[in-house]
């Protein structure tokens, strides 16, 4: 596993898709920073980008990846390694060299620019996290799609809806759910709503490190009245955890039984 | 050495291998003619060991280069290759540095054959190894699965040209729709069917089995 990942890893690292992830995280980061020039806004706004561009992103380069490599996924099912190895090799390197990407992008700006030593330093740390965790999720799904789907285009199609559903769909439809069942207690379907929506779970989990109720919506409020803080912080965590183990099981599932 | 038996692979809804057996012994050639190709992989890795395969494709990954992936794929089967040689012969020492998307088909091609072979596996699986290879390459890897077939080692090989079926097999299996038409001697065949090219031959064949309803393949 670990030979596998090593390789994928340079491969996809030295690809020029995984520069231009960077420097996108780079550019945006940097102008935010110099634009706002006041680091809980730039966080802010950083914030928002991260939570729709780096699943989206994860997802459409895992699609890409799964696919463009199924010939020498071939090959390496024909070495004498387990299926279990070639897959979750090419998934961490994958991600990780995904996950390297956005961090060295949204670090290098914040040292430039100079962070200070104080609460906004956790708060960096916090998005980072979550970052790092969509990336995780977002390529295991991916991954998980792609094995599922032989057609390119279906596969594809698939992926993007599954982004856009959970991405921009979800929310309004939950809304729309508590708009007309507003005359029963909500908090507990809304906990759920959330733990099953990476994104969300993620937002909650920036916004109660950043403390700013105002952006927080109902499902975060709820979350912050439940649990505080630190529970709050370390529940969606977990979920997220969570979320990857279940899909990487999923992973692993699907590709021994498939027929290459 | 080699045994199947009742192999079946479809590709969704489309049947291309329905219930194939066959046995294939060591220190043979034997080609197929197939239409669509497919092979069977359990999940017990450690006799793949014995076999080298080489894919009809070679989409490799595009930002390694050629030393790296040959040292991944070392890596991979905890073994060292003997590839030294065969860079050499097959003129590859030069893009030893290079990364394989800045590769031409060919010099891949070239890459996938060392790759196959630098193990020295007892069992040979290639799908269509001649594709793409200049002239020079294509004589030289000739003689090197001539050699193998000598020490005893059996290869399976995949090909659509029956003039290389008929230069290298001992034995071939000619598939048609998912069943095997034809499964022997090529010389025996081109007796039979008294041709003087294996490819004659088969067509010969066809024709007689697409007059006789081809009982091969309504047989099931």
């Amino acid at each position: 596993m670990l030979k596998i990942f090593k390789y994928s890893f340079y491969d996809v690292l030295r690809s020029r898709w995984t520069i231009i992830y960077f420097l996108f995280f780079f550019i945006s980061t940097l102008s935010l920073l110099y634009l706002s020039n006041n680091l809980s806004k730039a966080i802010t706004s950083l914030m928002n980008i991260i939570l729709t561009i780096i699943p989206l992103i994860s997802m459409i380069f895992g699609v890409m990846h799964y696919y463009n490599s199924r010939d020498f996924i071939d090959l390496l099912l024909s070495q004498p390694v387990k299926r279990k190895e070639v897959f979750i090799g090419q998934y961490l390197g994958l991600s990780i060299s995904l996950a390297a990407g956005f961090l060295l992008g949204i670090l290098i700006p914040f040292l430039f620019y100079g962070l200070s030593v104080s609460v906004d330093v956790w708060n960096f740390a916090v998005l980072a996290a979550a970052g790092v965790f969509l990336t995780f999720i977002f390529v295991a799904l991916s991954f998980f799609i792609s094995l599922l789907n032989d057609d390119k285009i279906k596969g594809f199609g698939i992926a993007i809806l599954t982004w856009l559903y959970l991405a921009v769909l979800y929310d309004g439809m939950i809304l729309l759910v508590f708009v007309s069942f507003n005359e029963y207690p909500l908090e507990t379907p809304a906990l759920i709503f959330t733990l099953l929506n990476p994104i969300d779970l993620s937002r909650v989990m920036v916004l109660l490190q950043l403390d700013i109720s105002a952006l927080m919506g109902y499902t975060g409020a709820v979350f912050n009245k439940f649990f505080g803080t630190t529970g709050g912080m370390v529940l969606s965590m977990a979920s997220m955890l969570i979320w990857i183990i279940l899909l990487l099981i999923g992973i692993n599932k699907v590709s021994s039984k498939k027929d290459f | 050495m080699v045994e199947l038996s009742n192999i079946r692979k479809s590709f969704g809804k489309l049947p291309v291998l329905n219930g194939v057996s066959m046995n294939i012994a060591g220190g043979k050639i034997v080609t197929r003619e197939i239409f669509v190709n497919g092979q069977n992989i359990k999940d017990n890795p450690v006799y793949r060991h014995l076999i080298g395969y080489l894919p009809q494709t070679t989409r490799f990954p595009e930002n390694l280069s050629v030393r790296e992936f040959l040292r991944m794929i070392e890596d991979v089967r905890m073994a060292k290759g003997k590839s030294g040689e065969l860079l050499s012969l097959f003129a590859l020492d030069r893009f030893l540095n290079k990364s394989l998307r800045n590769l031409s088909g060919g010099t891949r091609q070239k890459v996938n054959v060392v790759l196959s072979l630098m193990f020295y596996p007892s069992v040979y699986i290639m799908d269509e190894p001649t594709v793409g290879l200049d002239p020079v390459s294509r004589v030289r890897f000739k003689e090197l699965l001539k050699k193998e077939k000598e020490n005893g080692k059996t290869l399976l090989l995949v090909t659509h040209l029956l003039s290389e079926a008929e230069e290298l097999a001992d034995e071939i299996v000619f598939l048609m729709d998912g069943y095997i038409c034809y499964h022997g001697d090529p010389k025996v065949l081109m007796a039979e069917q008294k041709e003087n090219t294996l490819e004659k031959a088969i067509a010969g064949m066809m024709e007689v089995s697409t007059q006789n309803s081809n009982p091969n393949i309504n047989s099931r």
